[in-house]
């Protein structure tokens, strides 16, 4: 059981970086909006595989 | 394909396609109905930009667009003033700006994506970020490359409005807040976990065995670990309780403080000494809970706040001054009394003051409620944020900033605000009693243990305080409370205080005030009279031509109705009267009946007699009159249903309403409302409220309009339309974003539920206190067995509270 005197104390050190990289995240405003995120990653960027025929200019009158 | 037998939706906002219409664009290869040229030229400049796939995303339909007139193009274009822009543009090194803006019109998540792709493409923006849950937008440009006015301008181009807006103090206190929060809730939840990790351990190190430097390892690390939490993320419970006592009352956060400054000042000593009982888990447990609880209770309040802040667009950015050297553009804020400004149809007033020159109609249903535009004339007063519908006023300023009417408005509502948390204090009464009952209890524990085994006094009293620790009690009202609104948010019923499903809960009388709130807010053609020769599409083609050019909302209603399709000539605008024009070479007037009668040569016998109240406008020609056209506010079509819900629930329902008493009274026998006032102004409504709650009622107020935040303000708990002007929404209790009013039968439903699980919440703590205290007074309760009893009993009122995550209907 000795090797939790070791142990231990690491788990200490990578919950204070757990910690610092919170604080970060807090500063760098990744918590201002809760909502868009969740929303904004279904949204696809990209062009279509199959190119659609291009749009034509409604209908002028 | 075009549309001429049935009514069909416009592709891009929903509303009916007017009759007759033709303005389709090609969508993804199929012809697409649109309602207007403004929705028209949206929908055309979204596909020009390669963002069609907006129509696939979004899950609402988009607000109607409005096409900009030239004079809002130059309005924009004020927004490039350097002088202008220091009151909202921060200016970092050599060209690059960065500006906050409030964006108008964003209803789905689609509309973040269509705006941030297309505004991103513009050459010079550096970045553009909204934030979907505030509306609020960031953007940063390179002012060489591109000015303010030109991002304005591509946001209208795609049917959305943007203003820039100051941060401000308010924004950043909020800010400072929530990070704050955020920190201390960090800080907490990751020590809770360690903490609790290691309290495994020591359990079951009690039982199997364990060596005693492992042991006292594992508490010195526990103690490393709670100390930030006690110093830093448990502060506010202590400098709450701190405050409380400094004013000699005792607040829920007295024994929450006593029990984690005791349990961690107990912990600390066992751990120094090596003897006793620890309790870090309890510690850091409990302060979590309760700092998630506060954390989601302060998002709601921000976010009613920063409503608030929105009410500023209401005034206009800039003025057109009149100077003897002609006319100049100033921004508002340099507007001072004795100033003569010229305010043309469409802008906003920007400050109080009086008509010099002209009349015309004016919009105050924002500031008054009522639906119809006033006419104002020579030596009239004029309010600011109020906008004018018809033809140019010269104005001379009489007050600005602070001393005007929508100042006062605003300051009237912070004093209610303030004057409001009665309730809140009842609830802290109620609990300085229980914390009273049981710090005494401890006290005579403590003293009886003294008396007769000092050993071990010390290890019961704080079995007693643990085991007592209102920890249940302090869970179970906000447990449920923030599962209800969780629920409640998903129908579209945001809370923003915390006592509103509470309060709700107990309403005994619900108050509506008509305009916006049971009606749609926009007039529509009720009825035609025919009076004349001319038969019912002649007469509305007439009429609709010759009101086509005005802003008034009684033209507008026309418009939905038919489209204008005749020519007009020599047409000509008499404010507050009607309008008189050249169709076919005929002379025709539309407006009050006196106006369009004087258009009549002589009073021709066979001309029919007009209708002995006129209720809306008439059209006349030179030989008698033709038509009288009604107008309506239309019923929200679920108006009647909820309201007889409401009844079944055995709620009174009232109707308080600023409009005409024949309208009012319409409303209310067409919804089966037996009790209705008509004409009454903010006092009167506050006079009510008033006289019910002395007779004991319970008062829940649904309104819009910045008229009513005092009323709302009021009453022990208030209900905002989302439609309604954001003010309203600051002062408001609950928020009906989804506009359904059925939502608000289940909005009270919820709420007696939730006030049901907080009895039982309750109760349960009462119970659990009751049996746990006199076996922990006893000494029969070993300190952990009271933390786990402690825990267990919390967990049942937290898994109790979860059952309201079920939406009302299920």
């Amino acid at each position: 059981m000795d090797i939790l005197f070791l142990l231990i104390p690491i788990s200490l050190i990578i919950m204070g970086i757990a910690v610092w990289v919170f604080l970060w995240a807090i500063r760098s405003g990744q918590f201002e909006d809760l909502e868009g995120p969740a929303h904004r990653i279904l949204m696809d960027d990209d062009d279509p595989r199959i190119p659609r025929r291009p749009n034509l200019k409604g209908d002028g009158d | 394909m075009t549309n001429t037998t049935h009514q069909q939706e416009c592709f891009h906002c929903g509303l009916p396609v007017p009759p007759g219409a033709d303005y389709g664009v090609e969508i993804d290869g199929a012809r697409q109905p649109m309602c207007c040229h403004g929705c028209q030229a949206v929908a055309k400049a979204i596909l020009d930009a390669g963002l069609g796939d907006f129509y696939r995303f979004r899950t609402e339909k988009s607000p109607q667009a409005r096409e900009l007139v030239p004079e809002q193009l130059r309005e924009l274009e004020l927004y490039d003033r350097d002088d202008l822009q220091k009151n909202f543009v921060q200016q970092d090194i050599g060209e690059e700006r960065e500006a906050a803006l409030i964006l108008e019109g964003i209803v789905c998540a689609a509309c973040v994506w269509l705006n941030e792709r297309h505004v991103k493409a513009l050459p010079g923006v550096l970045d553009f970020a909204v934030n979907y849950a505030t509306h609020r937008a960031r953007v940063r440009w390179d002012n060489q490359r591109i000015r303010l006015s030109q991002i304005l301008e591509a946001i209208s181009a795609i049917g959305y409005h943007a203003h820039p807006f100051d941060p401000g103090r308010q924004e950043q206190v909020y800010r400072q807040e929530k990070t704050r929060a955020l920190r201390r809730l960090a800080v907490a939840g990751l020590a809770m976990v360690q903490v609790m990790m290691l309290a495994v351990a020591l359990y079951a190190g009690d039982y199997e065995g364990m060596s005693d430097s492992l042991r006292n390892f594992l508490r010195w690390v526990s103690l490393l670990l709670t100390t930030p939490v006690i110093l830093y993320a448990a502060r506010p419970f202590f400098t709450s309780a701190w405050r409380d006592l400094s004013r000699r009352q005792l607040g829920m956060d007295v024994p929450v403080s006593l029990a984690i400054g005791a349990a961690f000042v107990a912990s600390a000593w066992a751990t120094v000494t090596g003897r006793g009982e620890i309790y870090f888990d309890s510690v850091t447990m409990f302060t979590f809970f309760l700092l998630a609880g506060r954390f989601l209770e302060m998002g709601a309040r921000h976010r009613a706040g920063q409503a608030a802040e929105e009410l500023v667009k209401l005034l206009p950015a800039t003025a057109a001054r009149l100077t003897e050297a002609g006319e100049e553009r100033v921004p508002v804020a340099d507007l001072a009394p004795g100033d003569r400004v010229l305010v043309r149809p469409g802008e906003g007033v920007p400050a109080d003051g009086r008509v010099l020159e002209g009349s015309s109609s004016l919009d105050e249903s924002l500031l008054t409620g009522e639906s119809l535009p006033q006419v104002r004339g020579v030596g009239d007063l004029l309010v600011g944020g109020t906008v004018n519908n018809e033809s140019p006023l010269v104005m001379q300023v009489e007050q600005v900033g602070e001393a005007t009417v929508l100042s006062a408005i605003v300051r009237l509502l912070d004093r209610a605000q303030t004057e409001k948390p009665a309730v809140a204090r009842l609830a802290d009464r109620v609990a300085s009693w229980f914390v009273a009952a049981l710090l005494v209890i401890a006290a005579g524990v403590a003293w009886w243990w003294w008396q007769h085994d000092p050993a071990h006094a010390f290890s019961v009293t704080l079995s007693v305080l643990v085991v007592t620790c209102p920890c249940a009690l302090s869970l179970a009202t906000p447990a449920a409370l923030t599962a209800a609104t969780g629920a409640l948010t998903r129908l579209g019923v945001l809370t923003t205080r915390g006592h509103a499903l509470e309060t709700l809960a107990r309403a005994t009388h619900v108050i509506f005030d008509k305009t916006g709130t049971l009606t749609e807010g926009r007039l529509c053609l009720e009825r035609i009279e025919l009076l004349g020769s001319l038969d019912r599409q002649q007469c509305l083609e007439i009429a609709a031509a010759l009101e086509q050019a005005s802003e008034h909302p009684i033209a507008r209603a026309l418009s939905a109705e038919v489209a204008a399709r005749l020519q007009v000539e020599a047409i000509s605008a008499t404010p507050g009267c009607g309008i008189e024009g050249l169709v076919a070479g005929i002379r025709y007037r539309i407006g009050t009946p006196d106006f369009v009668r004087d258009l009549q040569s002589s009073p021709a016998a066979g001309a029919a007699a007009l209708p002995a109240s006129v209720a809306g406008v008439v059209l006349g020609d030179t030989q008698g009159f033709l038509a009288h056209f009604e107008f309506g506010d239309r019923l929200r079509a679920s108006a009647a249903a909820t309201i007889r819900q409401l009844t079944a629930m055995g709620i009174d329902v009232e109707l308080l309403s600023g409009d005409q008493a024949a309208a009012v009274q319409r409303v209310a026998e067409q919804l089966g409302i037996q009790r209705y006032q008509a004409r009454c102004l903010p006092q009167d409504k506050l006079r009510h409220i008033q006289a019910l709650q002395a007779s004991g009622a319970v008062v829940a107020m649904v309104g819009d309009g910045v008229n009513d935040a005092p009323v709302l303000a009021a009453a022990q708990v208030s209900l905002a339309m989302g439609g309604g002007t954001q003010l309203a929404h600051a002062s408001a209790d609950m928020v009906l974003l989804s506009e359904q009013l059925p939502h608000l039968a289940d909005a009270i439903r919820t709420s007696r539920r939730t006030l049901a699980i907080i009895r039982q919440n309750l109760g349960w703590a009462l119970v659990y206190n009751l049996i746990a205290l006199p076996l922990a007074a006893a000494g029969w309760v070993a300190p952990w067995m009271a933390a786990i009893g402690m825990s267990t009993s919390s967990l049942v009122v937290v898994v109790n509270a979860l059952r309201l995550r079920r939406r009302p209907d299920e």
